[in-house]
């Protein structure tokens, strides 16, 4: 079976575990080969690699790839797929990731899919659009495949590949140097996962009331190691910070359970969360859209019911 | 400066969005045309970077004939002229043809600084902008929450997962910006009336070097081989809470082995 090149996506040399999904995605299409662009690999990201099936690691330790904006990624997958014909490049649907195909795709003259929730046969890709109103099947007609697959649709499994590394040095072109990196600024997060990829989402609206009391939904994160989010409401109105928003304009999110509090699940949040395999809502309102997706709903206010499910899932743990 | 703003039309959320059945594009014609919401930012951040360093605000936009609706609405929030693509040969164009043809009007037009939202709220591919970028070999600043220029070096804030990214180019370039990186201001009655009399220049793909070939529904790269309407997710169970909704939710995440 031919070469998929998977786009390793890491953080300070750990690999994040939407590469380990799309690893195992490639695997059942063909044979993974990752792609580690820029410095810093360890030998523990090459055995997590080796783990989830790549036959082979590519690795372009260069620096310049990763202090220039996006270009040299994409510059260096090209390179890739002219020298080693794969028949289909798979991304993470992260905002960069999406960049990267999307000018991966001009480069080599190939057909792009962007946010597959699932791939098969024929790199035939499920997209779920329209806020989740419409399934979609897409496939790419022209050059090799380039798929962004979104977090969380596949769950990763281990199975050993090989994991043969080999060195690649890429020759980047003055265009890809264009927009440079001059100061990366991290902010604080804590200790919860990323909100994109986290299995679990606990969510807060409206209902919620104010920022002090957005510490429920944090406390109920916490128990469930699951990452925050917020709706539009409760981000306009300067409860918590807007990069948590989820929904339309904001973040999309897959999670294995999404729990939503105090949020009436408007279109606007609904497009961001609608793909959750299990969603369960919290609101006063019986009347609130959010129950129509609701696999459990509890109707009730969120200052009583999100604290004592919080006690019982401390007590459970 | 001449900054060039990219607006798109695209269908009101609010509304029921559907596909067409005989070819699979986007059914224009069954819900309300609005202005993407994220490109009301940039054109907002347009006009401010205008306001600060002089130039001139030139919208473009790619569509049917409707989409004047939206070139009206960004004139009338400040913008100086328009441009407006359209071409029925364009129908169907996905997100690589709709950059070839973009950029072939861009370096018609000549741009510094070429300004979009980060996405659309139809097809949020977010890959227009990394596109133009590409196509047209300018340094690509997107995912902006802040935009700072002097002379002709810009720098922005990229928004990245931990936090973001200070990046730094020279003029000309392309710009994405995110949601709340400004207020989009509301147009003004003078605004409204003043868009009225702003020239729209019209082109069609001859008038913009485009090759009929590159663009439409057949030139496409990718297709939709099938589309339903998403089954109804199965009615959950719904309960009152009588001081013991939080147990009751935590059995079931329990019976869900999420606990």
């Amino acid at each position: 079976m031919s070469e998929i090149l998977v786009l390793v996506e890491q953080v300070d040399g750990e690999v994040k575990k939407v590469t380990l999904e799309l690893l195992t995605l490639a695997r059942s299409l063909g044979t993974p080969a990752a792609v580690w662009a820029g410095p810093g690999i360890t030998p523990d990201a090459k055995a997590k690699l080796a783990e989830y099936g790549a036959e082979k690691i590519y690795v372009a330790p260069s620096s310049d790839i990763v202090e220039y904006v996006v270009a040299p990624k994409a510059e260096l997958l090209a390179q890739l797929v002219a020298g080693k014909s794969p028949s289909a490049v798979l991304v993470a649907a992260t905002p960069e990731g999406k960049e990267i195909a999307g000018r991966l795709a001009i480069k080599t003259d190939s057909g792009v899919i962007t946010d597959a929730v699932g791939l098969g046969e024929g790199f035939v890709a499920d997209q779920s659009i329209f806020g989740g109103g419409i399934n979609v099947q897409s496939k790419v007609r022209k050059g090799t495949p380039i798929v962004a697959v979104r977090p969380n649709s596949t769950a990763p499994a281990p199975a050993a590949g090989a994991g043969t590394e080999e060195e690649i040095s890429v020759a980047l072109s003055d265009a890809a140097k264009a927009a440079r990196v001059v100061e990366r600024v991290k902010q604080e997060k804590g200790a919860r996962p990323e909100l994109t990829e986290a299995a679990i989402v606990v969510s807060g609206g409206r209902g919620v009331g104010s920022a002090e009391n957005f510490s429920i939904i944090e406390n109920l994160a916490d128990a469930l190691g699951a990452a925050v989010g917020a709706s539009r409401a409760a981000t306009d109105a300067g409860w918590y910070p807007h990069q948590f928003q989820v929904g339309q304009t904001g973040k999309t999110v897959s999670p294995q359970l999404y729990i939503a509090a105090g949020i009436s699940g408007a279109i606007q949040h609904r497009a961001g969360m609608q793909t959750a395999k299990t969603i369960v809502a919290i609101n006063k309102d019986p009347e609130a859209p959010i129950f129509e997706l609701a696999d459990y709903g509890v109707v009730g206010d969120l200052h009583q019911v999100v604290p004592q499910l919080t006690e019982e899932v401390k007590k459970r743990k | 400066m001449n900054i060039v703003v990219c607006v798109k039309q695209v269908p009101d959320t609010a509304t029921e969005r559907k596909l067409r059945s005989d070819d699979k594009t986007l059914d224009r014609d069954a819900a309300d045309g609005v202005v993407n919401e994220l490109d009301e930012y940039a054109v907002e951040e347009a006009l401010k970077l205008k306001e600060a360093h002089g130039g001139e605000v030139t919208v473009l936009t790619m569509g049917p004939g409707r989409a004047t609706e939206t070139i009206r609405k960004a004139l009338a929030m400040g913008a100086d002229k328009a441009v407006h693509l359209s071409d029925d040969a364009l129908h169907g164009s996905d997100a690589l043809s709709t950059s070839y043809a973009m950029a072939q009007v861009l370096k018609k037009i000549g741009f510094d600084l070429v300004i979009l939202g980060s996405e659309s709220t139809d097809a949020r591919t977010g890959v227009l902008a990394a596109m133009l970028a590409e196509r047209l070999g300018a340094p690509q600043l997107t995912l902006a929450n802040k935009v700072e220029i002097e002379g002709t070096s810009i720098t922005i804030q990229r928004l990245t997962d931990y936090g973001f990214d200070k990046v730094a180019a020279s003029l000309p370039a392309v710009v994405s910006v995110v949601e709340k990186i400004n207020e989009p201001r509301y147009p003004s009655f003078k605004g409204i009336m003043a868009a009225k009399k702003k020239p729209v220049e019209t082109l069609a793909i001859g008038d913009a070097s485009i090759d009929a070939a590159q663009v439409g529904l057949a030139a496409a790269w990718s297709e939709v081989v099938d589309f339903a309407a998403a089954p109804p997710r199965a009615a959950g169970t719904i309960v009152k809470d009588e001081g013991d909704g939080g147990d009751k939710a935590a059995e079931f995440l329990a019976s869900k082995k999420f606990i």
